[in-house]
């Protein structure tokens, strides 16, 4: 109790001094054991081998800067009177923000889209700044397209990318052996992925938690080692270049007489196809959202979130769990499938490098980041991931540092994702949200 | 000793299931008729839940014949479906001992999960649904109407927009009832259901369980320690032991049974052989 009398008290603050020197010190020797080894020696090349360079100095300003910083959370964040909130706000600031919160999301869907409609007429849009949408965009769509499995049925794929990468190659390949159109490759390359995601449905019927995840990674991989070896057929790890670009509805964007510039009187310019390319994502995105809403109004929407809150219960209704699964394994793949055959319009070249285990990973971290089962938290967190990793461009190295810190910080402070609460398919009265608190994740999480 | 029903919706026969080395359920055979309650009964760790998941084909049974008979005399071999089809196509529902809902879903939408497979068919399999063809928009608010009476029966309507698993206990086993009723069973298999409830939600449940035998016109088949439940409502009642069937009768029956007495409470060391003879005289009946 003495300590009490003694510290330095800020109002009904309580510092319990002893217990804040102990970790303090454990504090320091921690940081002392990390960054004494990684920062305070380096090696250098010097002539005639390496050298060691000592850094004792900025190892020691590291040091000191995690432990004041240790002491910053213990005086505004962690010292506290008995029975009090370490932060307290004030009620009505926090039904204010409630209020605010309930107000922003009506108006921010519309909002949204008409911004997305008129951003490519805007005047500081520049072609750097259409091909950053034009990929959020895509990721949008897959985000959206991997919160049917992931966030409706619960089923956790990691390897999602598998069917981006089987529709961007059935594209290509149809283009190329057969000349097909990217208006007559688009929905075959939405079945095709489809009709894979049946094929990898099967497999992981009875599989539960871990091993569902892996049995999914494993696929992505395999798709990816077959485009990678099957040399004569996808051009292995040369890829596949003169990708057709599309057309507007065959009209050719090129300055010969009757392509788009000519026909519609204006002078050529090679952002017309950037626009072009953007408002085909937009739609082909939009169209991934609506027809997921309706699919959620829909039985089969609604025995997806039955499987992810309990199979056993759905079973004994009489929902035949194996088609319900097929279903969303199908029509996730479906949506990949579009966006990769739209994905090898737009590049002009693939590879199977574009479809590695990292790209499944930073889509799952969309949906997640979003909150599982939330469309709008799709598009936040793909802005937020994608146009997050652009403006980190210039710190280089540091930009996966900052990156993964940022994560890191979002969730724990959101561990159910930005949007976490769910809104009922159907209502009598009034459409009330239900809390993340109640609704299951599903398998493998 | 044999209870015999002239018009059962489930004839279980000769059922028998061996976990490894532990015969859970011992050639059991009994009737459940179509517009009766049917209590399953029995001390701890009898078989009971072992007999519901065999008929409700969660468990495939080493042994025996469960067949499900509906009016219209059409036959159906549970043992051999698939657990999905066992409501589906056999009509035949059930609850859990430990509640399992759609937690994260709302009340309403948890009674149309239970109506899923006709909703799925006038969706013409979501190609019709999503393409807002109005035979399904029909079906959705049928299916909306069957779900607020079933909702009014179960006294939920005040909930109906409320997440399931934000209701108290007794509301939630309620909810399951509910749901199960949303798939139009011709037996109702209810695994405790009156398990956690306070003497008045009790009462609402005997009333919710009478009005389903006699309005819904569909039979019960019930698991329940809650003996005030089982006298109270049952027209028949089943007893289970380590597996085999004790007893078989009407609840005046059951009560002066002196198997049954024996099985619950135990007796003292000096009746034992005067029961257990009373039980072979009982046994020898039974076979004669």
């Amino acid at each position: 109790m003495t300590d009490t009398v003694n510290s330095p008290s800020r109002a009904g603050r309580h510092f319990d001094i002893p217990k804040i020197a102990k970790d303090l010190v454990v504090t320091a020797l921690i940081a002392t054991a990390i960054f004494g080894s990684t920062i305070a020696f380096r090696t250098v090349s010097a002539s005639g081998g390496l050298s060691l360079e000592l850094r004792f100095a900025e190892a020691f300003y590291v040091i000191a800067a995690v432990v004041f910083g240790r002491l910053l959370l213990w005086i505004f964040f962690w010292s506290k009177a008995p029975g009090q909130p370490a932060v307290s706000v004030p009620t009505g600031l926090k039904q204010g923000f409630r209020a605010f919160g309930a107000k922003f999301g009506k108006v921010f869907g519309p909002a949204m889209l008409l911004l997305a409609l008129v951003f490519p007429f805007l005047p500081t849009t520049d072609r750097y700044l259409l091909d950053l949408s034009i990929l959020i965009l895509t990721y949008i769509m897959l985000g959206w397209g991997l919160n049917i499995v992931v966030g409706l049925a619960g089923l956790l794929d990691l390897g999602y990318v598998a069917f981006y990468a089987i529709g961007a190659y059935s594209y290509a390949l149809l283009a190329q052996y057969f000349g097909f159109s990217f208006w007559m490759c688009l929905p075959l390359a939405g079945i095709l992925a489809a009709f894979w995601g049946i094929i990898l449905g099967f497999p992981v019927l009875r599989l539960r938690g871990d091993y569902l995840a892996i049995v999914t990674l494993a696929f992505g991989e395999i798709i990816r080692v077959v485009l990678l070896n099957w040399y004569q057929f996808t051009g292995g790890p040369d890829g596949l270049s003169g990708i057709p670009r599309p057309s507007f509805f065959g009209i050719p964007f090129n300055r010969s007489e009757g392509g788009f510039a000519d026909l519609f009187g204006l002078d050529y310019s090679s952002i017309h196809r950037i626009i072009f390319m953007y408002f085909l994502i937009l739609v082909l995105a939009l169209i991934t959202n609506f027809v997921t809403n309706r699919l959620r109004r829909l039985p089969i929407g609604r025995a997806w979130e039955a499987l992810r809150e309990d199979e056993i219960a759905c079973r004994s209704l009489g929902l035949n769990t194996t088609s319900v699964k097929l279903t969303a394994f199908a029509i996730g793949a479906m949506f990949a499938g579009f966006a990769g055959s739209f994905f090898a319009t737009r590049q002009g070249f693939i590879s199977p490098e574009s479809f590695t285990f990292i790209e499944s990973a930073l889509i799952l971290a969309i949906v997640v980041l979003g909150g599982m089962g939330s469309q709008v938290g799709v598009v936040i967190a793909s802005i937020a991931m994608i146009g997050g990793f652009e403006l980190f461009r210039e710190a280089e190295q540091y930009r996966m540092l900052i990156f993964g810190l940022a994560m890191v910080v979002i969730m724990i402070w959101r561990p159910r994702g930005l949007i976490s609460t769910r809104i009922p398919s159907i209502f009598l009265k009034e459409r009330k949200a239900v809390s993340a608190d109640m609704v299951a994740q599903g398998e493998g999480h | 000793m044999a209870h015999v029903i002239d018009n059962p919706v489930l004839t279980v026969e000769h059922l028998s299931m061996r976990f490894g080395g532990l015969l859970a359920v011992d050639d059991l055979s009994f009737m459940a008729g179509r517009q009766d309650i049917t209590a399953l009964i029995g001390p701890n760790g009898a078989g009971k839940t072992t007999v519901f998941n065999c008929i409700t084909g969660f468990y495939k049974p080493t042994e025996g014949c469960i067949t499900a008979l509906h009016e219209n005399g059409e036959k159906f071999l549970l043992e051999r479906m698939d657990d999905f089809k066992i409501p589906k196509i056999a009509k035949v529902a059930r609850t859990f001992q430990n509640i399992r809902l759609f937690g994260g879903m709302t009340v309403l939408e948890n009674l149309m999960v239970g109506q899923h497979n006709p909703l799925m068919i006038a969706s013409n399999y979501t190609f019709g649904g999503i393409l807002g063809l109005g035979g399904y928009k029909r079906a959705e608010k049928e299916a909306i109407e069957f779900a607020k009476y079933w909702m009014a029966q179960a006294g939920l309507m005040h909930r109906a927009d409320d997440a399931a698993g934000d209701l108290p206990y007794g509301e939630q086993r309620k909810l399951e009832i509910a749901r199960a009723m949303c798939t139009k069973p011709k037996l109702l298999c209810l695994d405790e259901p009156a398990a956690g409830l306070n003497p008045r939600e009790s009462e609402e449940l005997n009333k919710l369980l009478l009005f389903i035998r006699n309005e819904a016109a569909t039979g019960v088949l019930l698991i329940e320690h809650d003996m005030n439940v089982v006298m109270g409502i049952s027209d028949h009642i089943v007893v289970l032991d380590y597996g085999k069937k004790i007893a078989d009768g009407t609840p005046e029956e059951i009560r002066n049974d002196p198997s049954v007495i024996a099985a619950y409470l135990g007796v003292p060391d000096e009746e034992v052989e005067e029961v257990e003879q009373e039980i072979d005289e009982i046994e020898e009946g039974a076979s004669s």
